[in-house]
């Protein structure tokens, strides 16, 4: 336990040396705290309406306006991130583990399950994600849970595609015929062996990915099919605001903005995750 | 009888492929003693690496067992199960391989994969790494706690090569079978590997199966050693008997080209004329006898049978039964 702390230690502080990587470190840091303390970092009640003061501009008591409802934009922002977060981590995590099971299975195993394995992939990957999300969500409704449920099974052939490739590309190395020469069983050798080796590659695609899934909720809500109102998300705060263009641009900006940061800070944490998990890679410490 | 640890009897390997069944071993006979190390010796493509994997059972799907036995402390491995087979290698029967540059986990330190060797012990993770550090001292890192951090990319070919060999020798093997394990690294350290191996093998009393196509190297380490051609032995037996009295041609034809034994400058290095014939289509009679320039009539219709030709020396060339007859 001691050593993998100094692992992730050791990641950290290489990913910081890296501007692009800090700044990453920094917004991710930044989104994931206004996530973690939303209830205490909002200045309102994010659901709580007001129309005396409504449709009002960005002002020292409204850091960025109100909406049609006189919520206070800046709160529903903050809770929106939580949304956003509560979607993209467990959708990618969870289609990471997934993927990675699935695909280290179909590159050791046998070659028929292999087979049948990249077939489910393949079915999978032929429905584009957004039909596919619609058509869920017109049999079960709209809620959280079927946001992360389509984002996760969707995603889970693009892990479990990179995670056989790079166990098919092990498997005949020599260190891996090392192992088993020296006693190692299947479980050993995909656990203790090839793990190490395939995890990295799927953590940075996993940090690309999560502003994809984030803005893929954002599309969603945008759509009416993701969170139900009057639950804030950034998606649906651009549906309000694209309706209201006209009168006010703050609730676009206040939707918008947060997407673009979100997406940034994630690209940058995971290039900048990529030069860090490979020892070889990685500067003297 | 003296204590035989590994005994082949009558081995013969096909590969199945396209073309027909490719006879990568016929008909190998040879034995290990505990403690003594044995030296194979063979041309590129003579069958030692599909040897090797059989012993180990680590063999490529199209791998056909025709014939034959391996023992091991007197067990037959080509009958063991999967699980008996895992129980043995890295515990019994340890090996280290050719390249040092490709046998260690990139993204794991030295230490982590010293201590994931010993998985069969139940000491505690400290106990271990005090092991793996008392072993790589022994193999002549310097410094062996501090490096046990280290990645394996962090260290030189030769220093590789110990660590492997510190791997290998971790669980006390009674039989340590390294493939060419000098072959990737330039002479000096060849020297050290191969006394560090000697040193080793005199404390821990384990028996070496030697894979070299480095005659020097051979001369030097072994007690008894196997030239193999084309998939079968041609010859086997003590050392000094074989270096100084070879009784098959291509074991003459070998030492003779050996770089070490080229006493006078030469424009050309010797050779051994011609190809190795094709595994896949056999010729009759003797498969060294379209480069052999003594082969006779018989040579080519009968194969001429592995044969005692001394004490402790066995050869399968019909020019030693012309010598006996005339």
């Amino acid at each position: 336990m001691e050593k993998s702390q100094s692992e992730i230690r050791i990641i950290l502080v290489g990913i910081a040396k890296n501007p692009l990587g800090f700044m990453g470190l920094v917004i991710v840091g930044a989104i994931v705290f206004s996530a973690i303390f939303a209830a205490w970092v909002v200045p309102y009640d994010p659901i709580e309406m007001n129309i005396r003061d409504r449709m009002q501009g960005p002002s020292w008591s409204h850091l960025l306006g109100t909406d049609q409802l006189g919520r206070d934009t800046f709160s529903r922002v903050i809770t929106g991130g939580q949304v956003a977060l509560k979607v993209a981590l467990p959708a990618v995590f969870g289609a990471m583990a997934i993927g990675l099971t699935l695909g280290m299975v179909a590159g050791y195993g046998p070659k028929w399950l292999d087979n049948f394995l990249m077939l489910l992939f393949d079915t999978i990957r032929s429905f584009p994600t957004v039909m596919f999300a619609l058509a869920v969500v017109a049999l079960v409704g709209p809620s959280l849970q079927t946001v992360v449920l389509v984002v996760m099974a969707t995603s889970i052939p693009t892990y479990g595609r990179v995670a056989r490739t790079q166990t098919l590309t092990l498997r005949n190395s020599e260190f891996i015929l090392a192992e088993r020469s020296m006693g190692a069983s299947m479980a050993r050798i995909l656990g203790v062996h090839m793990l190490p080796n395939i995890i990295g590659v799927l953590a940075v695609l996993a940090a690309m990915d999560i502003p994809t899934v984030i803005a893929l909720e954002a599309g969603l809500s945008f759509l009416g099919l993701g969170v139900k109102p009057p639950t804030p998300s950034w998606g649906a705060l651009l549906k309000d605001g694209y309706a209201l263009v006209r009168q006010t641009p703050w609730l676009v900006i206040g939707g918008g903005l947060p997407i673009i940061i979100a997406t940034l800070g994630f690209t940058f944490l995971g290039e900048s995750l990529r030069d860090v998990v490979d020892p070889k890679l990685r500067k003297n410490q | 009888m003296t204590d035989v640890l590994l005994e082949i009897d009558n081995l013969s390997v096909d590969y199945e492929t396209a073309r027909g069944d490719l006879k990568a071993l016929r008909n190998i006979s040879f034995d290990v003693r505990k403690a003594e190390i044995v030296g194979i010796v063979g041309e590129s493509g003579c069958g030692k690496s599909t040897l090797i994997s059989s012993i180990l059972r680590l063999i490529a799907p199209n791998t056909r067992f025709r014939s034959g036995e391996i023992r091991f402390e007197g067990s037959d491995l080509l009958k063991a199960t999967e699980r008996e087979m895992r129980a043995l290698r890295g515990d019994e029967i340890s090996i280290v391989f050719q390249d040092p540059m490709q046998t260690h986990n990139p993204v794991l330190s030295v230490g982590q994969q010293m201590v994931d060797i010993q998985h069969r012990s139940k000491a505690p993770k400290g106990e271990k790494r005090e092991n793996a550090a008392k072993m790589l001292a022994a193999v002549g890192i310097p410094d062996p706690e501090a490096r046990l951090d280290q990645f394996p990319h962090e260290f030189s070919g030769g220093m590789r090569q110990r660590i492997a060999i510190a791997m290998a020798l971790m669980s006390e093997p009674n039989l340590l079978i390294a493939d060419e394990p000098t072959t990737a690294l330039d002479a000096t350290l060849e020297v050290q590997i191969i006394e560090r191996l000697q040193e080793l093998q005199r404390e821990m009393d384990c028996a070496i199966l030697f894979i070299s196509h480095h005659l020097g190297v051979i001369a030097e380490l072994c007690d008894r050693v196997v030239v193999m051609y084309a998939g079968a032995v041609v010859e086997s037996g003590d050392i000094r008997k074989i270096f100084h009295d070879p009784k098959h041609p291509y074991t003459r034809r070998l030492i003779e080209c050996d770089p070490g034994h080229i006493k006078t400058r030469a424009r050309i290095l010797p050779t051994i004329p011609g190809e190795v014939p094709d595994l896949a289509n056999i010729p009759d009679g003797c498969i060294f006898r379209d480069r052999c320039n003594q082969a006779t009539e018989r040579c080519l219709s009968q194969v001429p049978p592995l044969e005692s030709v001394g004490e402790e020396h066995m050869a399968a060339c019909w020019l030693n039964h012309e010598e006996v007859t005339a």
